[in-house]
């Protein structure tokens, strides 16, 4: 990288742009009172982990996080939210009940996140391998295909299994709506 | 070496100089270190749990079950690039935890639909009833 002069910079500053949407996607998929924003603040976040997925030497996941969850998972979701409400409903709770589970719901998330943040900072952790081809897609795709054929052909019967079942949940119940 | 490490190690450099130094190889070096990336999904599992808790429809605790979902991803991938000399096999690991997500969002939401449909609400408050 030394061609351009501040490419490691440019490079950094990338790196903590997908990090910032992706703690922001998922602080506003949380925070927000209107489900449909809160799915886009999940559509935010699965690009911001795209980004970090590429940064991790791995375009192919990259790709398939946005194919994924944004492609699928949060339309699916939408199309949920267009059947049923749209908001969540007011908070009718007493303010003392409001600051008990708001503080147990802040209690039980930072602890674990202090917890494992402490435990992966301060690990002995082993130095990083040397890049090789291994992870390449021409790699996986022969893997996929020969080390890890089972587990391909199951993925597919548990996808037509749960495809086959949430038809059969939702029609079952349009003889008596 | 880094070129920059070259210009760190001068021993003529001030000691507010050389703190300055290393501060900036650990910025610029953020992408290659192994705890951003561990931190990063343990926010994400905190947030899920923030939201599984505090949410009150079945639909947003879905949406912070898919955050959790992929805060394991995102720490099985660190782990795969920085730890293991076989690179494909946490990818194809975190390939199947997204179609496995993928099929559990869709059962997940047809069976709210039908509890839409029986009970006209996805508020947990009056989900609360078992006799059909």
């Amino acid at each position: 990288m030394n061609s351009f002069p501040a490419t490691n910079l440019i490079v950094t500053a990338i790196f903590v742009l997908c990090l910032a949407t992706m703690a922001a996607g998922a602080l506003f998929a949380v925070l927000t009172n209107r489900l449909i924003r809160s799915v886009c603040g999940l559509a935010i976040c699965a690009i911001g982990l795209a980004g970090l997925y590429y940064f991790l030497h791995s375009p192919f996941l990259a790709l398939m996080e946005i194919l994924i969850y944004v492609g699928a998972v949060c339309v699916t979701i939408i199309f949920a939210v267009m059947l049923a409400e749209p908001d969540e409903p007011p908070n009718d709770e007493k303010p003392g009940t409001i600051v008990v589970w708001g503080g147990i719901a802040l209690a039980a998330a930072g602890g674990l996140f202090w917890g494992l943040t402490r435990l992966g900072a301060r690990a002995d952790w082993p130095a990083p391998e040397p890049l090789s081809q291994s992870g390449s897609l021409k790699a996986i795709g022969i893997s996929l295909l020969t080390t890890y054929s089972l587990a391909f052909e199951l993925i597919s019967l548990v996808l037509l299994v749960a495809i086959i079942g949430a038809l059969a949940i939702a029609r079952l119940g349009r003889g008596r709506a | 070496m880094h070129p920059f490490e070259a210009r760190f190690n001068r021993r003529d450099a001030k000691s507010a100089e050389k703190i300055l130094f290393a501060a900036c190889k650990i910025f610029m070096l953020l992408y290659d270190q192994l705890q951003v990336y561990l931190i990063a999904a343990a926010f994400l599992l905190a947030v899920g749990i923030y939201g599984l808790i505090r949410r009150r429809t079945l639909i947003g605790m879905l949406i912070s079950g898919e955050l959790i979902f992929a805060g394991a991803s995102l720490n099985l991938m660190a782990f795969n690039r920085f730890t293991v000399r076989d690179q494909g096999v946490g990818q194809i690991f975190v390939l199947f935890i997204m179609g496995l997500a993928a099929a559990e969002v869709a059962i997940a939401l047809s069976i709210i639909v039908a509890v839409y449909r029986n009970y006209r609400s996805v508020k947990t408050k009056e989900l609360s009833e078992l006799n059909g």
